[in-house]
């Protein structure tokens, strides 16, 4: 991350102004909005984490989706919107709670509070329309609500946002998401000339009159507040010394496939990859890429194969059904050694299980989904930075080998927002993979070195090439060889690729000191909250420290050395896993989390897991409780 | 980024090769004794043959099943990938790479069946290939389980007594779906027809539909004896825009002038009815292709890391 600089504070006339009111002075806030669905609450989160880090704040946003697209109104599941935790410095991920939500109706914020995603004392500005609506039975739901809300310190400020902009919308059901974000404006005191261009960014295919409405809409919320709110907070700003961008994780995605230099995206819809589609459709026409959208999930993938198989850099994007469904053709890209890269934005499984909602779930299914023995490599980028860089590096690891690359990400990280530093491009990551010089005489299809398994890749067009690529077993001429040494040659080479791969790898670093008591292992979007539970746990003098994987198949080296200078190891991870102390559960039949049984197969090494199902990120504080807990249980693996 | 748009063999240098039939030819072809799959072969070599088409300009991609051995018998490029799912791999070889020849060969397991759905959306696309369905009514690399084109009351392994429904008609199938652009039905026991109509169908500009009707000595011999022995139940669909034999004239004597751009006549001529009916159903040329409506200019790496830093503008802090 970028070394800061402090800038200096806004000056006197602001003091001024503010003169009389309590200036809360703090290091990083959680700030969220939630309404029904369709209120546009994801809008306006979305314009302040974009602005909050643009004016140089570190920021991470996580959205809050209801699972249907119209859920009732004002119903605590329904609740949609979005949840920004900013600071001064790097934030890593979405936290613990809440410190202040701005909420539509008290229904949806009664959801909030039943998730305990509040923070005990968080300030919550509530549209209250509802205390004085004509039907009874709403006024009733907001008297009950207020009173289950009175457990609890909040501090709730009612806020008449339906009358304010019925001033200046006759609709103010399109619009209060503009006026809620002024409020946010004027409390976080942010630059009103970036909200307005972030505005215009939002709204950049609407027409003139809605940016100059919605404009309208955010000054209202702003004024309001100034003239109602006793208090502002503060949190400093450090404008980063080196240029920064800040974008989702499928945006990342899809702009790292650009810079990858892929050519075709073949995809499917489905929830929560299909997003990254979206931004590619937009803009890939003009880099000359064409994002195809199959019949089925299973097209798509035998689209990008066909279209690899001919010399083209593709890829294609999928959540878990999805991938599910594509892994015959997964197995076969890996027989005939088309490259292929894969990306996975997890979400909740099995079935169609949690489609909009976070889950590590996949990890076993993408390495091992395949039938036979289908080796391959898996990464798992941790933030969006890495979304974006492991497209290029999942290129070219998939055309190095000739294998297939999958790329998990999930849904944290799909519609997470974070700033990362601008990634220096390179116009050779654009290279086409394969000129169409014609092939030497004698030149087996596959000319495995024996020692390594890697073979020179052969596309059609190429003169004296030709040979019929085949999912049957085959020998180096790629002819159909049910022989045993054939066919146990060809498990050998395919293989043999994937160690060779592990041998470039570097060991993974240790978060903290490089032994303790504890190591927590991560993989994926979990990483900045595994982190920060670690900082905490030193800060209370524990021994922990952690270490966080990015390629899953091969595994990096060094793990077993890591992991001995370590009392305990243990996994954290977002897929679930059997408790120790459940009943019927033994030390032999507990179900582990998935990459605690790949560390224990591969290291031998008593690795114990704590994972967690919530349909959302991990929490630091949670983390900390189980790392607390896992140290009280004792030392000696 | 660059596209193949010229080869490097094709690109200002004078290619003086010929290709005779031998040149096509792969691994030796391992059908049963008496399968129609060989005389299908024969006639696709003498179609490479009459048209010089290039070995590695073209592409032969497939399914699985017994027709599906088809490319490692050619000396082209191959691709024998999945069952059902060779329209979607070729979809993406000529999407990319339009200026290569594709051709796919499936059975009907592979085509009516499994990858039924793939038949359909590539019937729409239109993309500028050939797909010959070799229809010999059953499974056979498997051992005789039903197909969607069995016969009705049609034993098999899997239906001992008979099958129960009625066989789904391909022909009709293709014609119902949006774009068709090109369907014809031949019988590889005609090798004349056949050839035609795959000449016919390499030179139609879209989505090529072949049905090859194609005995199985195994598992379906009687299905098509009829058709054989008795040459008046095949019907001869003919017009000077479609296929005429006249040499055939003596043996098939049942014609019927059809011309293939009328759609609505294909679809009555389609229906099932005692006369076996080959020949050109439909073909239109004025239907758009898919990878024609995607095609896209192509750019340097240097234009695109230039665009793309624009992009990334957008997004800056």
């Amino acid at each position: 991350m970028a070394t800061k600089s402090k800038t200096a504070g806004k000056g006197t006339r602001k003091r001024a102004k503010d003169e009389g009111r309590e200036i809360i002075r703090v290091s990083e806030h959680t700030a969220e909005i939630v309404s029904d669905s369709g209120e546009g609450a994801q809008k306006c989160g979305q314009i302040f984490g974009a602005v909050c880090a643009k004016m140089g704040n570190g920021a991470w946003t996580v959205e809050i989706i209801p699972a249907e697209i119209q859920p009732p109104p004002r119903s605590k599941a329904g609740g949609s919107g979005n949840r920004v935790r900013f600071g001064t410095e790097r934030i890593t991920n979405w936290g613990d709670a809440t410190n202040l939500v701005v909420a539509f109706n008290e229904q949806v914020l009664l959801g909030r509070h039943e998730l305990d995603a509040l923070a005990d004392d968080a300030i919550i500005l509530l549209e209250n329309m509802w205390a004085t609506h004509p039907d009874p039975d709403i006024q009733q739901q907001w008297k009950e609500a207020l009173e289950a809300l009175s457990t609890r310190n909040y501090r709730i400020i009612e806020v008449p946002m339906e009358e304010e902009c019925l001033k200046i919308v006759e609709d103010p059901r399109r619009g209060k998401n503009m006026f809620a974000l002024g409020l946010f404006a004027f409390i976080y005191d942010r630059d009103l000339e970036l909200i307005r261009a972030q505005i215009a960014h939002q709204f950049r295919k609407k027409s003139e009159e809605v940016y100059a409405r919605n404009v309208l809409l955010m000054e209202a919320g702003y004024a309001w507040a100034d003239a109602n709110l006793d208090f502002r907070i503060e949190i400093p700003t450090v404008k980063s010394d080196q240029p920064m961008v800040v974008m989702n994780g499928n945006e990342a995605i899809g702009m790292g496939a650009v810079a990858a230099g892929m050519e075709l995206c073949s995809m499917y819809p489905i929830t929560p990859a299909t997003s990254a589609s979206h931004y590619l459709s937009d803009v890939f026409d003009k880099f000359g890429g064409v994002v195809h959208q199959a019949e089925d999930e299973i097209a798509a993938v035998g689209v990008a194969i066909g279209a690899s198989y001919a010399g083209k850099v593709a890829f294609t994007i999928t959540s878990g059904p999805g991938l599910s469904l594509k892994q015959e053709f997964l197995g076969l890209a890996v027989m005939v050694e088309v490259p292929l890269v894969v990306v996975d934005v997890q979400r909740g499984g099995p079935s169609t299980g949690l489609p909009t909602k976070v889950e590590q779930s996949d990890l076993l299914a993408a390495m091992f989904g395949q039938h036979g023995d289908a080796p391959h490599v898996v990464l798992a980028p941790a933030t969006i930075e890495e979304c974006f860089h492991s497209m290029v590096t999942a290129r070219r690891i998939a055309e190095t080998f000739r294998t297939v690359v999958m790329v998990l990400t999930d849904a944290n990280l799909a519609t997470g927002v974070q700033p990362f530093p601008r990634p220096e491009l390179d116009p050779r990551w654009q290279q086409a993979p394969v000129s169409l010089s014609p092939i030497p005489e004698g030149k087996p299809a596959y000319d495995w070195d024996p020692r390594t398994g890697l073979s020179s890749r052969r596309v059609p067009g190429q003169k004296d090439g030709m040979h019929t690529a085949t999912g049957l077993a085959h020998n180096e001429w790629s002819k159909v060889a049910y022989d045993p040494e054939s066919h146990e040659r060809g498990c050998r080479m395919r293989s043999r690729k994937i160690a060779v791969l592990q041998h470039t790898l570097r060991a993974p670093e240790v978060y903290g000191e490089e032994s303790g008591d504890l190591l927590v292992v991560g993989w994926g979007s979990t990483k900045g909250a595994i982190e920060e539970a670690v900082d905490r746990a030193r800060a209370q003098g524990l021994s922990v420290s952690s270490c966080h994987l990015t390629f899953l198949s091969p595994l990096q080296p060094g793990l077993k050395e890591i992991f001995r200078r370590f009392e305990r190891v243990m996994t954290v991870e977002i897929n679930y896993s059997d408790e120790p102390h459940d009943p019927f559960i033994t030390d032999e039949n507990r179900r582990r989390a998935q990459l605690c049984l790949l560390l224990r197969a591969h290291t031998l090494v008593d690795v114990d897991c704590w994972s967690r199902v919530p349909g959302q990120p991990l929490r630091p504080g949670f983390i900390l409780n189980a790392i607390r807990e896992r140290l009280a249980m004792g030392v000696g693996v | 980024m660059t596209h193949y748009g010229c080869s490097l063999l094709s690109c200002g240098v004078i290619d003086e090769r010929t290709f005779e039939m031998d040149d096509y030819q792969g691994a030796v072809a391992r059908w049963c004794p008496g399968c129609g799959d060989h005389s299908i072969l024969t006639a696709v070599q003498r179609l490479l043959e009459e048209e010089q088409l290039k070995p590695e300009e073209t592409v032969f991609v497939s399914g699985i099943g017994c027709s599906s051995r088809f490319p490692h018998y050619l000396n082209t490029y191959g691709f024998h990938g999945l069952h059902g799912r060779a329209l979607p791999v070729a979809t993406g070889v000529k999407l990319e790479r339009p200026e290569l020849n594709v051709f796919v060969v499936m059975g009907d397991g592979d085509c009516c069946s499994i990858g039924a759905g793939h038949w359909i959306h590539a019937t729409r696309y239109n993309v500028d290939m050939v797909a010959l369905l070799l229809d010999n009514n059953m499974y056979g690399l498997t051992k005789g389980q039903t197909s969607p084109t069995t016969p009705l009351h049609f034993p098999s392994n899997t239906q001992p007594r008979g099958t129960y429904l009625e066989a789904l008609n391909p022909v009709q199938a293709t014609l119902g779906v949006t774009n068709a652009s090109f369907v014809a039905q031949t019988a590889e026991w005609i090798p004349a027809h056949l050839y035609e109509t795959l000449k016919a169908a390499y030179h139609h500009k879209g989505f090529s539909f072949v049905r090859i009707l194609q005995r199985c000595p195994v598992y379906t011999a009687s299905v098509y004896d009829e058709a054989v022995r008795k040459p008046d139940v095949i019907e001869m669909m003919v017009h000077d825009d479609g296929i005429y034999l006249p040499d055939l004239d003596q043996i098939y004597k049942q014609k019927i002038v059809h011309n293939p751009k009328d759609i609505d006549g294909a679809r009555r001529l389609a229906e099932v009815t005692e006369r076996v009916r080959l020949g050109v159903f439909y073909r239109n040329e004025a239907l758009p292709r898919y990878e024609d409506l995607r095609r896209l200019p192509a750019h340097t790496a240097e234009e695109r890391v230039r665009l793309l830093s624009e992009e990334l503008d957008r997004y800056a802090v």
